[in-house]
């Protein structure tokens, strides 16, 4: 059955049905259908799949504010390097984390000075690392929208239940239909209609994101990862666009449930209250952070270290300008906070350029030498990009060096489902 | 017991679709996928068997698994691709 959802010759079949759907529709518009997909693993996914290039002309996919590591901004970086620094603790995370460049350093460099830094699958594991090393404080970072917050109130109410006093979490959860109504309140972004997040909806459900239809007039379809969701999610997107249709369709019912894991809604509202956060590119957003809960206190690294802040935030470094409200366009702004000089990360997440738009993109930002978040994250979209899109290099012979070494060659130009 | 480097390391947020193999304990069960084996947390989900299929993400099944959904999808598309080729014909 789970083969069935990666059929070459299904997927064929039904590119060409969503291309024929997608050509009418932008005969009708007289311009090419522009679609966001919300989620990093989506982003990964169209390109990866070459489907990108298969429908370009006729749907213009943007990517989104999905990708949890390139919305976490710089100021979240610098403490989780301040962290690092902390004599005796080890930070536990996920692997895209440690790569990610701060205002002078990142958490491998950290860990190449000394810094105990472990790449962890699950926070089960940093719960086991911490049991296994009672003389380690263990910090888990917690990054990750819905999909991963519940996981890390799981791990602690085990910890709670264990009496483990050497395990403590950063949370930098972020919640995604907050950053949904931020995106679509602000204006400026011009979409037909929105992939939602297939297993941020598992978790929430897919009534969650009924308002973008409802308050927005916009049609979005709940879609999964394999080649053929992601098709029959398209071909029901551009069916409701075509029909002035705005409602929220549940494409991925296979998974997803309209009200969600109720279970998983109750473990983040266990541990976890909803407070403002800051997001990279959009800054604050009402409402969209998971903090965790006094009565857990003990397992939250921002109160158990209170004096460990980000000491580089105090004074930009070489590599990094502050941005402000008004030096951003659309009414967001980062603040505070520092972001690489050149960047535009924080307009990519907001869907208004893609990433061959940036100036540092292949040429002094690549996978390789990341300048920005999305470049560094595998879901990020200049890294998606960079990896199965890019036809025109902006350094001549980068995107052959590294065609090869992705092994798709030209992604847009070859059916790889 | 691991997935694949690159699922095990860089990817926090794909989902995998996994089948249980087995539930030695109330909140754990081993998967298999791509003939891997791995624990996986039940917290989410509630109570399970072998031969049922989980979503797992980051170590915790996040959802069941209604293949039948899928079933009925794909059914609907090959009606729809069969019917084309019956008109070209």
């Amino acid at each position: 059955m789970l083969k069935r959802l990666n059929d070459p010759q299904l997927g064929r079949e039904m590119i060409r049905k969503v291309r024929e759907r997608a050509a009418r529709l932008t005969e009708r518009l007289g311009r090419a259908v522009t679609l966001m997909e919300v989620c990093g693993t989506h982003t990964m996914a169209v390109s990866g799949t070459g489907l990108r290039g298969l429908l370009s002309g006729l749907v213009e996919l943007r990517s989104g504010p999905g990708c949890p590591v390139c919305v976490t901004p710089a100021r979240d970086i610098e403490q989780i390097i301040a962290f690092a620094r902390l004599s005796g603790v080890t930070v536990a995370t996920f692997g895209d984390m440690v790569r990610v460049p701060g205002a002078q350093s990142s958490l491998e460099r950290e860990r190449a000075g000394g810094a105990r830094v472990q790449i962890v699958y699950s926070p089960a594991d940093a719960l086991q690392l911490a049991r296994d090393n009672p003389r380690w404080e263990v910090i888990f970072i917690g990054v990750g929208f819905e999909t991963t917050a519940p996981l890390a109130a799981v791990s602690i109410k085990q910890a709670a239940e264990l009496g483990l006093t050497n395990f403590s979490i950063y949370s930098v959860h972020k919640l995604v239909p907050p950053v949904m109504g931020a995106l679509l309140g602000a204006g400026d972004l011009k979409v037909d209609g929105f992939i939602l997040p297939g297993h941020v909806c598992a978790v929430t459900g897919s009534r969650a994101f009924a308002f973008i239809g409802e308050e927005y007039g916009i049609p979005a379809v709940v879609a999964g990862f394999t080649p053929v969701d992601i098709l029959d999610a398209l071909y029901v997107l551009l069916d409701l666009i075509q029909a002035g249709d705005h409602r929220v369709v549940n494409g991925y019912r296979w998974v997803v449930r309209d009200d969600g894991n109720l279970k998983a809604q109750r473990a983040i509202t266990d541990c976890f209250y909803t407070g403002d956060a800051a997001w990279r590119g959009f800054g604050v957003v009402e409402g969209s952070g998971l903090f965790i809960r006094d009565q857990y206190a003990q397992y939250d690294a921002t109160q158990k270290f209170a004096g460990a802040g980000p000491a580089s935030v105090a004074g930009p470094g070489l590599a990094t300008e502050r941005v402000g409200k008004s030096t951003t366009t659309g009414g967001f702004g980062t603040g505070d906070f520092l972001e690489p000089r050149g960047c535009r990360c924080g307009e990519l997440l907001r869907g208004l350029i893609t990433p061959p738009d940036c100036a540092l993109f292949g040429g002094k930002c690549t996978p390789a030498s990341p300048a920005g978040p999305c470049m560094v994250s595998s879901e990020g979209a200049c890294a998606a990009y960079y990896r199965y899109v890019t036809n025109q290099p902006r350094l001549p012979g980068v995107v052959n060096a590294n065609s090869g070494a992705a092994g798709s060659g030209a992604g847009c130009r070859k059916v790889e489902l | 017991m691991q997935f694949k480097k690159r699922r095990t390391v860089a990817a926090m947020c794909l989902g995998i679709p996994a089948m249980v193999v087995e539930v030695p304990e109330k909140q754990w069960a081993v998967i298999e996928v791509e003939g891997v084996r791995r624990k996986v947390g039940l917290h989410l989900v509630g109570e399970v068997a072998p031969g049922d299929y989980l979503m797992v993400h980051a170590g915790f099944a996040v959802e069941k698994l209604e293949l039948a959904e899928a079933e009925a999808r794909l059914a609907i598309w090959k009606e729809l691709l069969d019917f084309e080729r019956a008109e070209e014909a």
